[in-house]
């Protein structure tokens, strides 16, 4: 039987303005974090998880809208490869999201929501307001940091500008740079919302209007990139949606189409569509060697942790290669590095799902 | 030093004569073996290559630092003489160029360690005089079509490649049957070879 994993929701209010990479600054930074398991004496047994463009603190607890069991639980918890048991976790809602850090949609200091005042922000400085908190739960020296996907960057990131404070790096379905087809999909998505006439030019809290139909179609673009074309073959084909044939109309006849959007729909529960143009943003910005003077060597340079980079035989999103450029980029610089592809069938998203092999490189890589 | 279970006798001997608090390069170092015991008894700073996925799976579940890559192309993204050593067994004779590879080895590691199975084994003169057949041995035992090892070698051509490329032989040890035996006639005698060379 299932049980609920212990957690402590939290927030911290940072005591100075953040430094931003734009150059501006954000005054009154709130970080929603979450934790999981006992932090030891000396304050050496904490991994930091950093989540996905759509993710948030709760790792492994409910979702507090949706009810749905934490992102990444079958990862996090007592005896499983990030072992509660022996670790203290800490997961922590990026700035910029909507899931009680500081973000668009939180008040400015004349009160009203920030809206598309607020500053573009970036992966580092996602990774500033995490060293941060960090800071504020006094907690020098990481026993490692882990994330998918955008959480991959912000451990890359947080390897490369805070060298000193972790011990391990574990970074999957990752990139150390956006490419430009990973830069097009975002343009899509953000197009679409910034279309739908109700996101008002991002002015739309308190009006009782949001830009629903807008950040579906951005969902539902975004979701076919994290699967594979094999998975969704396998997973409807060409089957029909409730009925025998054909409808020579636009409903959505296919299995495909009504998956698509119910995903969509589904996601304008959860989130926040100016939430979702920041982050991509800041997604779309990433790359590591450019903030390092153009050569990815010098990122790592300084770094003294250990590596695990971990890709999928079916990500096209952030394919094999990406992966293999910060292998090359560690080596050169003698860091101890492993790196695997794994088989799985499910596109980007095999880092959230049932891929045995990975959870046994995890368990193994934190040992 | 906690019990071990005993190496084959290439990686033994390798084990061996690395200097301790070396760093190393294992190049197809399979499920990590002789990067555990370099790594616990000599400490010794080990990096290894695989190209089997669930093999480096694997090593990084044991806590060793192995890359997924093949040798035929992956050895190039190392920089030069960034080990001491680096660690060739029993990989030369699967190798595309094996020639190239010896290269890169010499390049990637100041000295670099190369063992293979010797063609020229007695045993496997007269499998073929007396068959006409490819030898299938203990040592070898897939048949031609399709054996990984795509060039067999023997101790011989191995000293006229080293010649040619004017490397340098530190030591040599020959095995049959898992016991080392002397370097007389060891391309008639042994089963096994292990290299070690520098440039």
């Amino acid at each position: 039987m299932a049980t609920v994993l212990a957690s402590t929701s939290s927030s911290l209010a940072l005591a100075k303005p953040l430094k931003l990479d734009s150059g501006q600054a954000l005054d009154r930074v709130t970080v929603a974090y979450e934790t999981y398991g006992a932090l030891n004496a000396d304050k050496s047994n904490a991994i930091l998880v950093h989540h996905a463009l759509t993710g948030d603190q709760h790792v492994a607890s409910p979702h507090p809208i949706t009810g749905k069991p934490g992102w990444w639980n079958r990862m996090v918890g007592p005896g499983k490869p990030i072992d509660t048991g022996r670790f203290h976790v800490i997961c922590a809602n990026v700035i910029g999201s909507c899931m009680g850090s500081t973000g668009p949609a939180s008040e400015a200091a004349d009160g009203r929501p920030y809206g598309m005042r607020f500053p573009v922000i970036t992966v580092r400085d996602m990774v500033r307001a995490q060293v941060a908190l960090l800071d504020a739960l006094g907690i020098a020296r990481l026993h490692a940091v882990v994330g998918g996907s955008m959480g991959g960057m912000q451990a890359l990131s947080f390897a490369a500008n805070f060298p000193g404070r972790t011990a391990r790096v574990l970074a999957i379905a990752t990139s150390a740079r956006h490419s430009a087809q990973n830069i097009a999909f975002h343009e899509v998505g953000r197009q679409a919302i910034m279309a739908d006439p109700n996101w008002q030019g991002g002015g739309y809290y308190g009006t009782g209007k949001t830009p629903d139909k807008g950040l579906a179609v951005a969902r539902m673009a975004a979701h076919i990139t994290y699967l594979s074309e094999a998975g969704l073959t396998d997973k409807f084909g060409r089957r029909l949606q409730d009925r025998q044939a054909r409808s020579f109309g636009f409903d959505a006849d296919f299995q495909v189409e009504s998956y698509l959007r119910h995903q969509g729909i589904a996601f304008t529960e959860r989130f926040d569509a100016n939430s979702y143009l920041y982050i991509t943003r800041a997604m779309d910005y990433f790359d590591l060697a450019e903030e390092h003077g153009g050569r990815l060597v010098d990122a790592f340079a300084r770094c003294t942790a250990r590596f695990c980079l971990v890709s999928f035989d079916t990500d096209w999103l952030y394919p094999t290669a990406e992966s293999r450029a910060v292998v090359h980029a560690l080596n050169a610089v003698a860091a101890p590095v492993s790196f695997v592809e794994l088989s799985a069938p499910y596109g980007h998203d095999s880092f959230l799902l049932d891929v045995p092999a990975l959870d046994r490189v995890v368990k193994g890589f934190l040992e | 030093m906690s019990p071990r279970n005993a190496l084959r006798p290439d990686l033994e001997v390798i084990a061996r004569n690395v200097a301790p608090g070396s760093r190393v390069l294992d190049v197809g170092c399979g499920d990590g073996e002789l990067m555990a015991v370099l790594q616990g008894e000599k400490q010794v700073d080990a990096r290894g290559m695989e190209i089997d996925p669930e093999a480096v799976e694997r090593c990084v579940a044991r806590g060793l630092s192995v890359i997924q890559g093949d040798a035929d192309r992956d050895l190039a993204d190392y920089p030069d003489h960034a080990f001491d050593y680096a660690i060739l067994s029993q990989t030369l004779q699967t190798a595309a160029r094996p020639d190239l590879m010896l290269d890169e080895l010499l390049r990637i590691g100041r000295k670099a360690f190369v063992s293979f199975p010797n063609f020229a084994y007695w045993r496997m003169r007269f499998s073929l005089l007396l068959h006409g057949r490819m030898p299938v041995t203990r040592h070898l035992p897939v048949s031609w079509f399709e054996t990984q090892n795509i060039h067999h070698v023997t101790v011989e051509d191995f000293l006229r490649l080293l010649a040619d490329k004017g490397v340098t032989v530190e030591k040599c040890w020959f095995f049959t049957r898992e016991h080392e035996i002397g370097g007389a006639r060891a391309n008639w005698r042994a089963e096994h070879a292990v290299f070690q060379l520098s440039r």
